[in-house]
């Protein structure tokens, strides 16, 4: 069964939340979506990399003001 | 007969020679993946993150973009809380500043090895050539970082391996040692010309080294810090403030953090909560945290220091609002001190 997650990562700089998200994603499965909540803009870039560098699926990147949400599905 | 698929991992600095080693071991059919490990010094990243004049340069993480380059995976790990035996403890002793890089590169190999055996992977491969760097790059330390790490001969350094005894994978027949190189010294132009051979270009040239132990002012920061705190010793935020703003020591019981910029300030405001805070409220101001144990008397001297960077500098009174950690505030009308004031040794 897929399920939904969150992660919180504000307030950390990268690679931290990059770290975090790989931590997180060790104990979900195929199919999860995990959405995680940054403030450092250098995520934008580096959770979709990772992503790609580990074939997960990025699904959605919006940023409002200075918070950043990016929804990523488990591959 | 089945052939093994032999793998390996490869230490990711986000440079050019570690990039250059994976591909030479892929090349030979080996299946690479990379490890980064994030001691809290790296370079990479935080100064983009935080300041807003940096903005417009690209803020990709160097060893993502390598490894997507390459095609492989990457892990990065967190080490902060283990790195700090090294860069306390350094039994190799430090190097031209407080970087303790034979040390460093040590305990790096024997974490990737014990990431190797938890992996079921074969064996390491690191960018490391001979000479390339004056402390932990020489032919004698190469064979320590092998012994003291654990991982002796299953350390693979594709450039410069031809110059060293031959390790596992290469009397495994796993790789081929006819087809790894003998790079040495501090020239990079075998580096760009492979780069260049393999298609590679656009890749990061990090001057002087990869963390912000080797840097003369870093360095500088953190043994003031060691010294007011009367020990070796640090927490991750300590090493993060370190990165960001001026800092100012007036006297031995405080010290001054003040943001230069908007996304200093930014970041600053994140440790409100941990610090006495100062800000100037009659004009434009950054703001200021104080860390130390300050009399009242030195909260004046703090404020005026406030407000000489302020653009209220030459007003002839400014307003400065002061909140201690556990929220009380109050508002100080203070002279801003003037530069001749502020002698060069209060610069840390
Ligand atoms: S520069 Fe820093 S990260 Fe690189 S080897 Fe030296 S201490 Fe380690």
């Amino acid at each position: 069964m897929m399920a939904n997650y969150e992660l919180n990562a504000k307030g950390l700089l990268c690679p931290m939340p990059v770290i975090k998200v790989q931590q997180k994603i060790q104990q979900l499965t195929k199919g999860d979506i995990l959405t995680v909540y940054c403030t450092d803009p250098g995520t934008q870039h580096d959770l979709p990399a990772w992503c790609r560098v580990h074939g997960h699926t990025l699904l959605t990147l919006q940023q409002e003001q200075n918070e950043i949400k990016i929804s990523l599905r488990v591959e | 007969m089945t052939t093994i698929q032999r793998k390996a991992v490869a230490l990711i600095s986000g440079g050019l020679d570690s990039m250059l080693a994976t591909k030479v071991i892929q090349e030979q059919g080996i299946h690479v993946e990379g490890i980064n490990f994030y001691t809290g010094f790296c370079v990479e990243g935080h100064t983009h993150a935080i300041r807003k004049h940096d903005a417009d340069k690209v803020k990709r993480n160097n060893a993502l973009w390598v490894a997507e380059q390459l095609g492989i995976k990457l892990h990065i790990i967190d080490i902060i809380e283990e790195y700090k035996n090294v860069v306390l403890n350094p039994k190799h002793g430090y190097g031209q500043f407080l970087n303790p890089c034979l040390d460093c590169k040590i305990f790096m190999v024997k974490k990737a090895k014990e990431w190797v055996d938890e992996q079921g992977f074969d064996f390491i491969i690191t960018g490391e050539v001979i000479g390339q760097r004056p402390k932990s790059q020489r032919k004698v330390t190469m064979p320590i970082i092998a012994s003291q790490s654990g991982a002796e001969d299953r350390l693979l350094r594709p450039l410069c391996a031809k110059n060293l005894p031959i390790t596992l994978p290469e009397r495994e027949g796993w790789v081929k040692r006819e087809l790894l190189y003998d790079f040495s010294g501090r020239s990079r132009t075998p580096q760009i010309s492979m780069a260049k051979n393999f298609g590679l270009n656009d890749f990061a040239q990090p001057a002087g080294g990869c963390c912000f132990l080797t840097n003369e002012h870093y360095s500088k920061k953190l043994s003031d810090l060691w010294q007011a705190k009367g020990k070796r010793d640090y927490e991750f935020d300590d090493i993060m403030l370190l990165k960001i703003g001026r800092h100012l020591r007036p006297k031995p019981n405080f010290k001054l953090i003040i943001g230069r910029e908007e996304g200093e300030n930014l970041f600053l405001e994140g440790y409100r909560k941990q610090f006495t805070h100062l800000k100037v409220i009659s004009h434009m101001s950054p703001l200021v945290l104080l860390d130390g144990e300050p009399s009242a008397q030195d909260i004046e001297l703090a404020a005026q220091i406030t407000a000489r960077y302020s653009q209220g500098k030459d007003s002839e009174r400014v307003e400065v609002q002061i909140t201690t950690q556990s929220g009380v505030s109050w508002v100080m009308p203070v002279v801003p001190l003037a530069v001749s004031e502020i002698p060069q040794t209060w610069y840390i």
